[in-house]
């Protein structure tokens, strides 16, 4: 075991599949020389060169389509888009090409390629910069949905992405980049579609990916002073999605919450929730309750941006209530 | 280019204007690195110092009914077009007296009087918007211009030119400056664009192209002039690329290992505002006191902004709620559940 940083882990991850597949290679803005808007991709491209870590234009739709392409053809790339935000200008490519090209030419040609993007809010950067889109994606078919939380997640995760014969949109967050956690040394691979309970509870449980799941533990503590056993199950993805491991923890506690910094209207908490109620209605307790970011385009303004954001009071207040 | 005649037609006032302007947009960009150490703004904050003669010179060219969009480089662009520092100042503490009353930031910067239609954060996005402005000025049989700036990286984006297409099309009275400092972030335009010169991307869709230098305000002024006339009497569309130089990082947090002190230094030389202010000089049409005075009214100007900026209040907690609808849903109740 060593601890690193969400960011040494994923560059581990994206140097050891380099290394192990000559396949696989990366482009993005600013992604080579000047190694990473979050400094994640640094030394891969004095590492590899610049036929493998590629710096391309300013232009989100070239970069997936470009990737769609190579990966049809038997690559594996890896695009980065800056921030998620950006790859809205890609949504074409991702709904309509990657995502869909297996099924409508009948199965025949594989698109294996990861888009990392992070998200998140956080650092008042306003409107256009600052939100969590896991939605969007959970509910486009053809893609699975991966959003990472501690270090070992990361590596683990990716690397398995990277292997992944699906196209892989890969979550990062931008608050979590200088998170430190203990990773596992050699190979280490998380597979795609295992949730991870991140801490034992057994009065209820609460729901998370990328950075919820830290606010979750946070207010797993509170909730322990008011008498309350929080379990906090970490999804990790959420296509596929862990659906044995999320029944399980809620048949024991009875009780869910689900947490996202996703806008709640349309998040993926009510497909969550959904699915509880369609599968274990009679083993719950109380309704599943949802908390999630503020349904508006994030406030410059500190004060509204932290109001946005779940923190783990408006999570412990959610849980209160529950109990009632 | 600009002739010597041509400096000579512009009035002694606006050319003491134009550097007032100038001297403004330095003395508030300057004054934020330090305000952001203390944690007086967030976010992101890219500086505009080293390219205000784009700004200045383009805003001299409109009037006060043309429009200007922009991208998020852009508190010197709605200073330019007439902001009051307070405003600016006040919007990047987050505050309510701000000019997008805290909600919006370095980037999203909005004054609908100053026909200034905003900052915006999606390297292109504002470029078809700026098309919109411009077809719904030939819709409503105005004789008025849209101005729209972006950055050499913009370029590089499909939505660019699928707004040239359209504006070519459509002959909408839009001017495009783009703000060629050399850099997208951390990549040099000659590793992001098969075509060098900038300007000449106007080729494909038969729109006027022009190339002026962007460290001289003067001749920034005339060239926009001349391609806001054209779009003002039905002449379409113009493409300016205005060459530049950025002073600072690319953001506030930007290393910016990525230029040589060699080369920052050639571009420092440049510095469109001595660059004018010796010229005033020189010609005699300002005394080097007059000059100093300017300077130090701006100095003060933005002391005072920081003041009032420090002074406001932020906006109350409900304001998360408001402006999503046109009907208000903060009276709907709604919570962060
Ligand atoms: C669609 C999109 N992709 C990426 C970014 C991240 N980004 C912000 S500014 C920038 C560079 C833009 O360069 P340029 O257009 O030359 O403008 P400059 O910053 O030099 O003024 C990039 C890549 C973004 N904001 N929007
Ligand atoms: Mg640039």
């Amino acid at each position: 075991m060593s601890e690193v940083t969400c960011r040494e882990a994923i560059n581990q991850a994206l140097q050891e599949e380099f290394e192990r597949d000559p396949n696989v290679f990366l482009l993005g803005e600013d992604v080579a020389l000047y190694e990473g808007s979050f400094k994640v991709t640094r030394g891969l491209l004095a590492r590899f060169g610049d036929r493998r870590v590629i710096d391309t234009p300013i232009a989100e739709a070239g970069i997936v389509g470009l990737a769609c392409g190579a990966a049809m053809t038997g690559l594996r790339p890896v695009a980065e888009l800056m921030t998620v935000n950006f790859g809205v200008v890609a949504f074409d490519q991702i709904f309509n090409h990657v995502a869909k090209a297996r099924y409508m030419f009948g199965g025949k040609v594989a698109v294996p390629m990861v888009i990392r993007a992070p998200g998140g809010g956080g650092n008042q950067l306003g409107a256009q910069h600052s939100h969590s889109l896991e939605p969007m994606f959970l509910h486009c078919p053809g893609l699975r949905v991966v959003v990472p939380s501690v270090p070992a997640d990361a590596k683990g995760l990716l690397k398995s992405a990277i292997r992944s014969d699906d196209p892989v949109m890969f979550l990062e967050h931008e608050g979590l980049y200088g998170t430190k956690g203990e990773v596992p040394d050699g190979e280490h691979l998380v597979p795609l579609g295992k949730a991870d309970i991140k801490r034992e509870g057994k009065d209820v449980t609460l729901i998370a990916v990328s950075k919820m799941v830290y606010v979750c533990l946070d207010a797993a503590k509170t909730l322990e002073k008011e008498g309350i056993s929080a379990e906090v199950l970490d999804l990790r993805s959420l296509n596929p999605l862990d659906r044995d491991s999320l029944f399980t923890s809620v048949s024991k506690t009875r009780r869910a919450v689900t947490v996202e910094e996703s806008w709640l209207t349309g998040g993926w908490g009510g497909e969550i929730a959904a699915l509880l109620m369609e599968n274990l209605f009679d083993d719950l307790d109380a309704p599943v309750l949802r908390v999630g970011g503020a349904d508006v385009p994030m406030p410059y303004n500190r004060n509204l941006e932290i109001a946005a954001i779940p923190n783990p009071d408006a999570v412990v207040g959610k849980v209160l209530d529950m109990f009632g | 280019m600009t002739t010597q005649q041509d400096k000579s037609k512009i009035p002694p006032e606006q050319l003491k204007r134009m550097y007032r302007d100038m001297v403004r947009i330095r003395e508030f960009e300057e004054a934020c690195p330090k305000l952001y150490s203390e944690g007086k703004m967030g976010g992101f904050l890219h500086l505009y110092s080293g390219q205000e003669a784009v700004g200045v010179g383009t805003a001299h060219a409109l009037r006060s009914t043309d429009y200007m969009v922009a991208a998020y480089r852009e508190h010197g662009l709605i200073l330019a077009k007439g902001a009051h520092p307070n405003e600016i100042m006040a919007e990047l503490y987050g505050k309510a007296t701000g000019c997008s009353r805290g909600k919006g930031g370095s980037m999203h910067m909005f004054d609908a009087e100053l026909r200034f239609m905003g900052g915006y954060g999606i390297v292109g996005g504002h470029l078809p918007i700026a098309v919109g402005i411009g077809y719904s000025i030939i819709y409503r049989e105005l004789d008025e211009v849209v101005v729209c700036l972006f950055g050499d990286g913009a370029t590089n984006q499909g939505v660019f030119h699928e707004a040239m297409n359209m504006a070519a099309l459509y002959r909408v009275p839009v001017v495009f400056v783009c703000e060629n400092n050399g850099y997208g972030i951390g990549t040099s335009v000659e590793r992001a664009s098969a075509v060098q010169q900038l300007y000449k991307k106007s080729c494909a869709y038969e729109t006027h192209g022009m190339k002026v230098d962007g460290m001289d305000v003067l001749a920034v002024y005339s060239g926009v002039r001349e391609a806001v006339e054209r779009a003002r009497h039905g002449g379409g569309p113009t493409y300016i690329e205005a060459i530049t130089y950025r002073f600072r990082g690319h953001s506030i947090s930007d290393p910016g290992t990525y230029r040589s002190e060699q080369e920052k230094k050639i571009w420092r030389d440049r510095d469109p505002i001595p660059k004018l202010g010796n010229f005033l000089v020189e010609t005699g049409l300002v005394s080097a006191d007059a000059l100093k005075k300017i300077d130090t009214e701006e100095q003060e100007l933005i002391r005072q902004a920081i003041a009032f900026a420090e002074e406001s209040p932020d906006p109350a907690p409900e304001e998360l709620w408001t402006d999503v609808y046109a009907d208000d849903p903060a009276a709907a109740g709604q919570e962060i559940s």
